[in-house]
């Protein structure tokens, strides 16, 4: 384990800071992360705190769920992530959960010894965005900052993702997809928010430390009035002033009503023009309230849908179901909350909507789903079908592109256009002008770029579009790392030939990387050959704060030998992890490179300049698994950026035999045809 | 010296814990995870378990002698049990908690309460061997000791 070490260096303050400040990436981070933990077990409690702290994360430890619900309310942007124990004596963790994601809309992780599946799935539907089960390795620990990233990318963008890469491979697939989607909802919902009042949420997104709050918050109460009111006049005499009237919220402007009426009407439209969808759909536009709670049966979920959607369901069942779904009542008896609903109540909601992350992974979990459900959305919804998939990816593309604010977020609008269905992918476009600088902020996502862009392509044909924006931006602003979104584990199913990419990772590659770290980065894109999704990602720019920690936290005094010593845990890591899981185990990766890495610092240190390499290897072997990823950003541009004091010979044959060793783990990201093109010879 | 000879000492009683699978990797997680500012954490962090567990495992057999027997109760407590066991890598204690659970899925009260007099066995056992290896910690002096030989 190498999560001891030079870390001091890092100053969580500092990163804590630009982090808030939510313009920039924190060169830090996810130092300074600010992580709430809640288990009434002391004995975890203190393990779990020192491991974070170890992570260089702020923790701040709570054994009692009331405790916690109290610290998030009085400081809403006083946290980042909530890691929370699922068995508390004073509140169940999942209706915390339902809290949290209600009001504060923060990432939450669950955490438990318990491992039986239903209880896992319980995590999902209630919104969770992971779920780890005890004993909590620090390596699982190390990756809770994608969460956090992803809510933020979903923020801007409405797009579902259709999975994510989970931190450890205990999780199941579904889990980890659901997760995907419950940000994205997230996301989609302000996205879709955002376009109606594009300048006002654009400054409210300014804190990326914490999901901004656009000026109204259609939450489930609020919601459910508006669907009441909606119900009581007929949907067809609704108008916004008589909503107003009836639902007599103080605060509530008639605009604000009208909006949302605006959305909530395309969400019927949606529901009744798409066929394949419209179980979604209804389901969707219902979740967002019963989303949150995440308890209410399928079957409950479609009636009530379909009712809702009509706008017969009578606002009582409806609050009815949403009292169950949160649990209030005592309906929670195995309500499974229809994972569509959950999907659609996002994307038809607005996504001021707080609804619990479960929602979000049901999204995830239909594949179908519609990023726009009930958000007006300017594709045909026979494109909303192909593009959930892609559009998850794009979202996170869009996000990602924005983030760079440069030609990123030009070329985001465009691939946006393009490949979301949805008019969000305007709104996505505007926004990314607009909040493009913000968007690095929430921390390169770009990686996914690469992906999804080839999702987007493949889905949609529109190969051109979505490539463009993919890979400029990538190349251009190389913030978009994308490395902790492990989404990359999502691309590989779209097999898209990434071939472009490694282009744009030289060129990422260059521009993103700190001089010092280019020998770095060099050194290790020579042993990434073999991943493909490296080869991705590396076409993003490395965040800089990946390296910087990499040259920081590793104790540059080990060489070859730790480095064997390395290579050894990283591969048994490795094996831990379970690479075969195919998932883009940001540490099954982190492990692989390693080693690969380490194997060919091994090898380079017979060279005299190895020295070097093996230095910079060290460091970024450093056991976090972002660092390692910017080592294969620096794979990304291998051809163009290998430096020349590698032996590349060398540094070949070490990949090659990496290569060898390390290919069946390849084969899982899918990105087959793309491992051996970006090996630089 | 005498210090090493000690270290030797302690590498291999580690070792032994985890041949024979009383204790695993998670231990020597938390084992690492002290550092300066905390050098005897995993000292520490064993410490609580085992004052948590003083009182969690007598509640537990009497929750298994009550009839009728809380289920839900005895689930919980017993999650717990295995939550924190499994967090300092007790990894023996951990098992027989696992059967134990499983048994009282069944409703083999009977079977259980066996079970349970083995995670007490475990436990019991493991404490002693704990203590014994952090004094041994302590005698040898504040040196890092997650260096074991990897």
């Amino acid at each position: 384990m190498n999560s001891s070490g030079g870390k001091g260096s890092m100053s969580t303050a500092s990163s804590s800071a630009a982090w808030k400040a939510g313009d920039v990436v924190p060169d830090q981070f996810p130092a300074g992360l600010r992580v709430l933990v809640v288990d009434d077990d002391p004995t975890c409690l203190m393990i779990l705190e020192k491991m974070l702290r170890t992570c260089l994360y702020e923790v701040t430890k709570c054994n009692r769920a009331e405790t916690a619900l109290s610290m998030l309310r009085e400081n809403k942007n006083g946290f980042d992530i909530v890691i929370s124990d699922v068995h508390m004596p004073d509140m169940d963790g999942f209706k915390l959960l339902e809290h949290i994601g209600l009001e504060m809309d923060l990432p939450v992780i669950m955490m438990s010894a318990d491992d039986g599946k239903h209880v896992v799935m319980k995590g999902v539907t209630h919104g969770a965005c992971d779920y780890l089960i005890k004993p909590v390795r620090i390596e699982a620990l190390k990756n809770i900052w994608q969460h956090v990233v992803r809510k933020r990318k979903n923020e801007w963008k409405d797009f579902e993702q259709s999975g994510s890469v989970e931190e450890g491979d205990r999780q199941p697939k579904q889990s980890e997809e659901a997760d995907y989607s419950s940000s994205a909802n997230e996301g989609n919902w302000k996205s879709s928010k955002k376009r109606k009042d594009d300048d006002d949420e654009a400054e409210e997104r300014d804190d990326t430390s914490t999901l901004k709050k656009p000026r109204v918050v259609w939450s489930v109460e609020l919601h459910q009035q508006f669907v009441a009111a909606v119900n009581q006049l007929g949907i067809d005499k609704a108008v916004p002033k008589k909503i107003l009237e009836l639902m007599n919220v103080p605060g509530l402007t008639r605009e604000n009503v009208a909006s949302h009426l605006q959305k909530y009407r395309l969400y019927l439209r949606r529901l009744s023009g798409v066929s394949q969808h419209q179980s979604n759909l209804n389901n969707s536009f219902i979740s967002p309230q019963e989303a949150t709670f995440g308890p209410l049966s399928p079957l409950n979920g479609l009636d009530l849908q379909t009712l809702a959607a009509t706008g017969q369901l009578p606002a009582q069942s409806l609050a009815t179901l949403q009292a169950a779904g949160l649990g209030r009542s005592t309906a929670k008896s195995g309500i499974a909350m229809p994972l569509v609903d959950q999907r659609n109540i996002f994307s038809f909601e607005n996504p001021k909507l707080r609804f619990g992350e479960g929602q979000q992974q049901h999204m995830n979990n239909n594949k179908q789903i519609n990023l726009l459900h009930g958000i007006p959305t300017t594709m045909e919804p026979k494109q909303l079908a192909s593009l959930h998939h892609s559009a998850q990816s794009i979202g996170n593309m869009n996000v990602q592109v924005t983030s760079h604010g440069v030609q990123g977020s030009q070329n985001n609008s465009l691939l946006i256009q393009m490949a979301q269905p949805q008019p969000r992918g305007q709104i996505l476009n505007d926004s990314a002008g607009s909040h493009a600088p913000r968007l690095p902020s929430t921390m390169g996502q770009p990686i996914l770029s690469n992906g999804i862009a080839a999702n987007v392509s493949t889905r949609n044909g529109i190969p051109e579009n979505i490539r463009g924006p993919g890979y400029n931006p990538v190349s251009q602003t190389s913030s978009m790392l994308n490395f902790p979104m492990n989404h990359t584990s999502e691309l590989p199913g779209n097999s898209f030939p990434l071939g472009s990419t490694p282009g744009i990772s030289s060129l990422t590659s260059k521009g993103a990387f700190q001089e010092d770290l280019n020998s770095d980065i060099k050194g290790s894109g020579g042993f990434m050959p073999s991943y493909d999704i490296f080869n991705d990602l590396n076409q993003h720019k490395p965040q800089n704060w990946e390296l910087q920690n990499v040259g920081m936290t590793f104790d540059a005094s080990q060489h070859s030998n730790s480095l064997q010593g390395n290579l050894d845990l990283a591969q048994s890591v490795l094996v831990q992890q379970g690479f075969s899981s195919g998932q883009m185990n940001g540490q099954n990766r982190s492990a692989a490179v390693v080693s690969k890495a380490m194997f060919s610092a091994g090898d380079c240190t017979e060279q005299g300049n190895a020295q070097n390499v093996n230095h910079h290897l060290n460091n970024l072997l450093v056991d976090n698994t972002i660092r390692i990823k910017s080592e294969r950003v620096a794979d990304a541009g291998p051809a163009n950026l290998f430096p020349d004091h590698f032996g590349q010979d060398d540094l070949m044959s070490a990949l090659l035999k990496q290569q060898e060793g390390i290919a069946p783990a390849e084969n899982e990201f899918d990105f087959d045809g793309y491992s051996m093109d970006n090996i630089p010879v | 010296m005498e210090n090493r000879s000690l270290r030797e000492q302690i590498a291999a009683m580690r070792q032994s814990f985890l041949d024979e699978e009383i204790l695993d990797t998670q231990f020597i997680q938390l084992e690492e995870l002290s550092d300066k500012d905390e050098p005897s954490i995993a000292e520490e962090v064993v410490t609580l378990y085992f004052r948590e567990t003083t009182e969690l495992l007598p509640n537990l057999e009497e929750d298994m002698k009550a009839t009728p027997i809380d289920f839900p109760k005895l689930d919980r407590i017993l999650h717990r049990l295995k939550g924190n066991s499994a967090s300092i890598g007790a990894s023996k204690v951990r098992n027989e908690i696992n059967k134990t659970m499983a048994l009282l899925e069944e409703g083999n009260v009977e079977g259980a309460k066996a079970a349970f007099e083995q995670v007490r066995k475990e436990h019991d056992t493991l404490k002693a061997k704990l203590e014994t290896y952090f004094q041994q910690l302590r005698q040898a002096g504040p040196v890092d000791p997650a260096t074991p030989s990897k």
